[in-house]
């Protein structure tokens, strides 16, 4: 019972988990996706495992934006690295995400000018105090992030500077979804919903899941009562056989998101007809390309980037594992080729990755940081 | 990056373009507000950031209960680390 007193409510946390062990009818699996990588981490964390019953099984979805970038998308944003006049910058996530070369901190060790940025704004800044270097932003996330790219896009533009560009690699996570819901080896029955892309993109977009697919989706929260309500809600509707999109995350997340940064987002962006994902394959309209107004500001036009093709190492499985099909130590080279000190593929760099919340959290036998199971 | 961190502002910058000086656990970087100026930022106001972005405006409540969920996810520092690498 350690802890304890840390969360929100914890008798609630009590009665959520009653409720779920009430309402999984022991007869039947419930297969449940949390589509966000931020859950993933949440779910080992708090060893959510352990308190849910058997039959209630949490698969571990793609919204992590590291994991789903195939690697020839980073040796294609190290090529600008390899430029004498560019300074290739990106957020700290993307530093230890292996190319075929290599990782960007591997390249910044061989000599290239690889660094550091924590915001997109703050490349831009670094391209103007570097007027004459070329300041390559190496854009990446779902939509929570795509709108902070846009608006300083919008700003290098209407500042006239012309030292810097975006190597556009945001993706969306509704496509990604549908591509879930139509593999033949998935089998679904309901969405844990991302929080945070939620707050920009709302709940709208999710309405075709439960329409056309008959799935329900919760938006949830990151903390463990939020997953647990988000789990009672998903079983209750399972219960009575209805598909509708609920929103446990409303202190958030509006039902409309953010239209200025969907606004900001329409502005520069627009849909790619297909994107290739790490281990599933191009998806249509899944990801966002710079559109034509904004041309000037494309790394991708301005540097003929090669557009690589590079098959994952043959012995990973990242992209079973991506779409839960495989759990990450049923891959041949978990804990033992891959591991967080030495990563083979993205799952095993960022925290939000299955594979290296599972080895952080399950491998290890590090127990969960809380003791969840106790108080439930 | 992909978890919001909340910050409280603390001065509304002046120029051209919305930002302000928002405070995280101490820490005092500038933040964008261009993406909230919808809903009228002021000084005193709580925000959830993300990369250097207020992204939306919550209650003094929500702050708290998600600085301490970015502790029970053992992300406070990294948090940290990313507000004190936006520029001044």
């Amino acid at each position: 019972m350690r802890f304890v007193d840390e969360f929100r409510e914890p008798e609630l946390i009590r009665k959520a988990a009653e409720e779920i062990r009430r309402l999984a009818d022991p007869a039947r699996r419930f297969r449940l996706m949390e589509v966000c990588g931020g859950h993933t981490h949440a779910i080992y964390r708090f060893g959510l495992k352990d308190v849910l019953p058997a039959n209630v099984e949490l698969i571990h979805g793609p919204g992590c934006p590291v994991c789903v970038l195939p690697m020839g998308r980073i040796d294609d944003g190290l090529s600008m690295a390899g430029r004498s006049d560019v300074i290739l910058t990106a957020f700290g996530d993307m530093m230890r995400v292996p190319g075929t070369q290599g990782s960007p901190l591997q390249h910044k060790a061989r000599g290239r000018d690889v660094r550091i940025v924590y915001s997109p704004m703050d490349a831009l800044k670094l391209a103007q105090a570097n007027p004459d270097t070329h300041v390559v932003f190496f854009a990446i996330g779902f939509e929570t992030t795509a709108p902070s790219t846009a608006l300083t896009m919008m700003r290098a533009r209407a500042q006239g500077t012309r030292n810097f560009s975006v190597f556009c690699n945001h993706v969306t996570i509704v496509p990604a979804i549908r591509a879930i819901l139509d593999s033949p080896d998935m089998r679904i029955d309901g969405f844990i919903g991302p929080g945070h892309v939620s707050t920009v993109i709302g709940c709208r977009p999710y309405e075709w899941i439960a329409a056309d697919a008959g799935k329900p989706i919760v938006v949830s929260g990151f903390e463990p009562l939020d997953i647990l309500q988000g789990i009672v809600m998903l079983l209750r509707q399972l219960e009575h056989g209805e598909a509708r999109v609920e929103n446990q995350y409303t202190r958030a997340v509006p039902w409309e998101g953010n239209r200025a940064a969907l606004g900001v987002i329409a502005e520069v962006f627009e849909l790619r007809p297909y994107f290739e994902w790490r281990g599933m394959g191009f998806i249509s309209q899944s990801a966002l390309r710079v559109n034509d107004r904004y041309a000037d500001w494309d790394a991708e036009r301005r540097f003929n980037v090669p557009g690589l093709r590079v098959t994952d190492p043959k012995a990973a499985q990242c992209g079973e594992v991506l779409k839960g099909v495989l759990k990450p130590a049923q891959c041949k080279l978990f804990g033992r080729e891959c591991t967080p000190e030495h990563p083979v593929g993205a799952l095993m760099v960022s925290s939000e990755g299955s594979c290296a919340a599972y080895y952080n959290y399950e491998h290890r036998k590090s127990p969960a940081v809380i003791d969840l199971a106790s108080m439930a | 990056m992909c978890l919001a961190i909340p910050g409280k502002i603390v001065e509304i910058l002046p120029g051209e373009y919305r930002s302000a000086v928002v405070e995280v656990a101490g820490v005092r970087r500038r933040v964008e507000l261009g993406l909230i100026e919808d809903e009228h930022p002021a000084p005193g106001d709580w925000v959830l950031i993300h990369v250097g972005f207020a992204m939306s405006k919550i209650s003094e409540q929500d702050a708290i209960d998600q600085m301490r969920m970015l502790a029970l996810l053992g992300e406070s520092e990294a948090a940290i680390e990313e507000v004190r690498g936006y520029s001044q």
